[in-house]
């Protein structure tokens, strides 16, 4: 009963949805106001049956209603009962569905905080977000429906794949999906200003704080995918350029230059042409990530259930979405004009190299994903592109993109002189060389390591002068927290993000360089040593899970005399999908990892081990996250509330003021 | 104009690319085993534990060898295609019930028919290992002196059965 109800909700979201893409905009051209506001209840509609379904299903995994084909694929009575819930998006169908209520969420959230927008502008955009939503239901619906039943249902069901069994794997989707369909708004504003022709500074103003919302979450989703590889996956990487990684990281190199490219639209009233195709673009890169991991053109070796329609099915939805858009753009954009001038030197130039070198990054790889399938469709035979190649093409653009990273603060817009800023910064750059030396002559590091910690250092120095310098201007006497809270909290959100990426790439550069592992062969009581530490493997115990079976080493961990930590490996036997997990051990610490994992055991009682140490790991999470926080702080800027209370001021009030965009 | 309509073409051209890949259909990575005697087992019989069924048994016929399981969905989607075969082709098709239980296994084939001569029950999965299965519902082709001639790897659809194991299974039963 539960799933038909779930089913139900399914199908009349879709209705609504209809309602929602057509009538508001046919009010526009028409003028009539009626047909316009009905964008808001039937998103409000839509969403609460969303909101049903995405209940029914996940009641279904609760109660293990194995009859459900979807849950008897992704669930067990074994498995615990928070995993159960995560279960709902641990396959294919329910992730459309996560997916679906995302947007629903994301719209329902445009109707309250937007309502100070011109009406017909609102109704348009809603409109857009109505297609988006039609075209997720109608794909969930016919292909992939997530209620479908196998009657009589079997007795048990086959478990939910055990890498998807913890707590990283339970948020990073709706993380990810969060920031996906976060830029729909984006979009969505993007089109609809396509549409009537008006493009000015109070569009960027009003995509700004929602595209740094969707960026915030990407980041953070993102983010949680490469920790739970690092801990997860047993054998310490943490990013491995495959499809599906590349499919999140695409989108996110796009929105970077997308919300930089918002800001001079906003400020200065430039790019805006640029700014609308961007928008475009990283909607698309988004549906087109989804339309790479889901129809098995790239994946299919893993893909259980790849179904032929459904990949056609997302091509038609892509070429209709992307190709429809572009082509607005196409004959619309000429109309919205290039905006303000600026000279060579100057922020507005400084930020068109940030947003080349990001889209050119985003670019090489999404080359990289797709090029052995085009040299599959010539005939040119079959072949995967590998970490070397996505290392070889973007590093070297992202030096100079860290580089200019540190400059772009000091720069004024419009114009600005070469020499001034040279002299403002030419003691940083002299700073941040000495230390580049140092760390070749003095700790002999590799070049590479030397560039990438004089780079992060370069980008942390400037970011914390260009701090310095612009708290000296306030009125004399204004004690240190006055001075930092006049700087309206966007300026805090770029600082914070840019040391973020500061401290990212010292993570990732003294990792890359200075990591070492050890593989061993041990007995209980035997012991390896890495560099100072010495590991011994001190005893071993069975131990049985609810879903699993496991082999749990103890390690203990010491330099020299000093006891350091004890460690405990696992590896785990799943039983119902027959399928070994190693459950790695770290020590986190501020400057290093130690990464301890267990392996095969050989038939004389040996053990296979791994021991690592891993420098500075910890960096890469904290730069994430300070990025994240960033992003944060710049979309709850006072700014964006302030110009809807303006406006609601300005206009006869519609409704009660919501303002608040966080 | 003409440059704010580049990315439209370039989106284009990616499309076709797209498009194409979508036709490729990489269920056709060349399986090693094409060419070689089929692995040889014994298992016993899904329906009957007494009785054991081994690749010897069908030496001098040509035949199909499917593997599949209760727990998957996309081999119930191919289940008309392989009743289509039988009716077509009279070619025995052989089950490999693949990391299942007997109970669910019989309770599957009395739901939704059977179009096997007999399943083979592969508990553990071990014989799908030896066949290289990756992925279930994959499907054989094994010529009469017992090699593999074909695999097939995802559900097989009323097209694959006309344009790929028809002419294959007409020449290897003419030859």
């Amino acid at each position: 009963m539960i799933p038909e109800l779930g089913n139900l909700a399914l199908m009349l979201a879709l209705c609504l949805a209809g309602i929602q893409a057509t009538l508001p905009i046919v009010g526009t051209f028409r003028n009539n106001t009626r047909w316009m506001a009905l964008a808001g209840s039937a998103a409000a509609g839509q969403c609460l049956f969303v909101v049903l379904a995405f209940a029914s299903l996940t009641a279904s995994f609760i109660q293990n209603d194995f009859s459900v084909a979807y849950v008897a694929a992704n669930s067990n009575t074994l498995l615990p009962v928070f995993f159960r819930i995560a279960g709902v998006w641990g396959g294919h169908e329910g992730s459309l569905l996560l997916w679906t209520l995302m947007l629903a969420l994301w719209t329902l959230a445009v109707t309250l905080l937007s309502r100070q927008l011109p009406r017909a502008t609102l109704a348009r955009i809603l409109s857009v977000m109505g297609w988006i939503s039609i075209g997720f239901l109608v794909f969930m619906l016919f292909t992939s429906n997530p209620f479908e039943r196998t009657l009589p249902g079997p007795a048990d069901g086959r478990d939910l794949n055990p890498l998807l069994q913890d707590l990283g794997m339970i948020v990073h989707p709706p993380l990810l999906y969060m920031g996906y369909v976060g830029f729909s708004v984006a979009f969505a504003f993007s089109i609809a200003a396509l549409i009537s022709g008006e493009l000015d500074a109070t569009w960027a103003r009003w995509s700004r704080p929602w595209t740094l919302v969707a960026w915030m979450f990407l980041t953070l989703g993102i983010f949680c995918g490469s920790f739970w590889a690092y801990y997860e996956l047993g054998w310490g990487g943490w990013w491995f350029w495959d499809a599906v990684e590349n499919a999140s990281f695409m989108p996110w190199l796009l929105g970077t230059a997308l919300i930089h490219s918002l800001a001079v639209t906003e400020k200065r009233g430039s790019f805006k042409s640029w700014t609308v195709l961007l928008a475009i673009l990283t909607f698309s890169l988004s549906l087109l990530g989804t339309f790479l991991v889901r129809s098995g053109v790239l994946t299919s070796v893993h893909a259980f259930a790849t179904d032929p329609r459904r990949g056609f099915y997302i091509l038609i939805f892509l070429a209709i979405v992307t190709g429809g858009s572009l082509a607005l753009y196409a004959w619309r954009a000429p109309k919205i004009g290039l905006g303000g001038q600026f000279s060579l030197f100057s922020r507005e130039a400084l930020l068109l190299v940030n947003n080349v070198l990001l889209v050119v990054a985003a670019g090489t790889i999404l080359l990289g994903t797709l090029y052995p399938l085009f040299l599959d469709a010539l005939n040119l035979g079959k072949i995967s592109v590998g970490p070397p190649y996505f290392e070889a093409v973007f590093v070297p653009l992202m030096i100079p993109l860290l580089l200019l990273t540190a400059v772009g603060p000091f720069l004024a817009w419009k114009n600005d002189s070469i020499q001034a800023v040279l002299g403002r910064l030419r003691w940083l750059a002299l700073g941040a060389a000495v230390v580049a030396a140092l760390a070749l002559l003095v700790f002999k590091t590799s070049v590479m390591v030397a560039v990438g910690v004089t780079l992060a250092l370069w980008i942390l120095f400037a970011t914390l002068s260009q701090v310095v310098q612009r708290l000296a201007h306030a009125p004399a006497g204004a004690s240190l927290l006055k001075r930092i809270s006049r700087q309206p909290r966007s300026y805090w959100g770029m600082v914070i993000a840019h040391a973020g990426i500061g401290i990212f790439v010292v993570g990732v550069t003294l990792i890359k360089g200075m990591e070492s592992a050890q593989d061993a062969s041990l007995h209980v009581g035997q012991s390896v040593t890495l560099g100072d530490y010495e590991f011994t493997f001190s005893a071993l115990k069975k131990i049985q899970g609810p879903n699993y079976i496991a082999a749990r080493g103890t390690f203990e961990v010491r330099r020299g005399a000093d006891s350091i930590t004890t460690l405990h490996p696992e590896k785990r036997f799943y039983t119902v999908q027959k399928m070994p997990m190693t459950e790695a051990a770290i020590d986190r610490g501020f400057t290093r990892d130690l990464y301890v994992s267990i392996g095969e055991a050989a038939p004389d009682g040996a053990w296979l081990v791994r021991v690592q140490h891993k420098p500075f790991v910890s960096w890469i999470w904290a730069g994430c996250l300070a990025i994240a926080l960033g992003g944060a702080l710049a979309a709850s800027d006072r700014r964006y509330r302030m110009v809807a209370r303006q406006r609601a001021a300005a206009s006869p009030p519609i409704s009660s003021p919501v303002h608040s965009f966080v | 104009m003409k440059r704010f309509a580049l990315p439209l073409g370039i989106f284009l051209i990616l499309l076709v690319f797209l498009g194409i890949g979508l036709r490729l259909k990489p269920q056709e990575i060349p399986s090693p085993f094409i060419g070689k005697p089929a692995p040889a087992f014994t298992l016993t019989l899904l329906h009957d534990a007494q009785k054991s069924f081994s690749p010897k048994d069908m030496l001098g016929k040509v035949w199909v060898l499917n593997v599949w399981a209760s727990w998957c969905a996309p081999c119930r989607a191919e289940l008309p295609a392989l009743m289509a075969l039988t009716k077509e082709a009279a070619i025995p098709i052989v089950g490999l019930n693949y990391t299942d239980t007997r109970s669910a296994g019989n309770k599957w084939l009395a739901s939704f028919g059977n179009p096997y001569q007999l399943s083979a029950f592969d508990a553990d999965g071990k014989v799908g290992i030896d066949y290289g299965v990756y992925g279930v519902p994959e499907t054989f082709v094994i010529d009469k002196s017992g090699f593999i001639r074909m695999k097939h790897a995802g559900p097989v659809t009323e097209d694959d059965i006309k344009d790929k194991f028809l002419p294959l299974l007409k020449e290897l039963s003419g030859g």
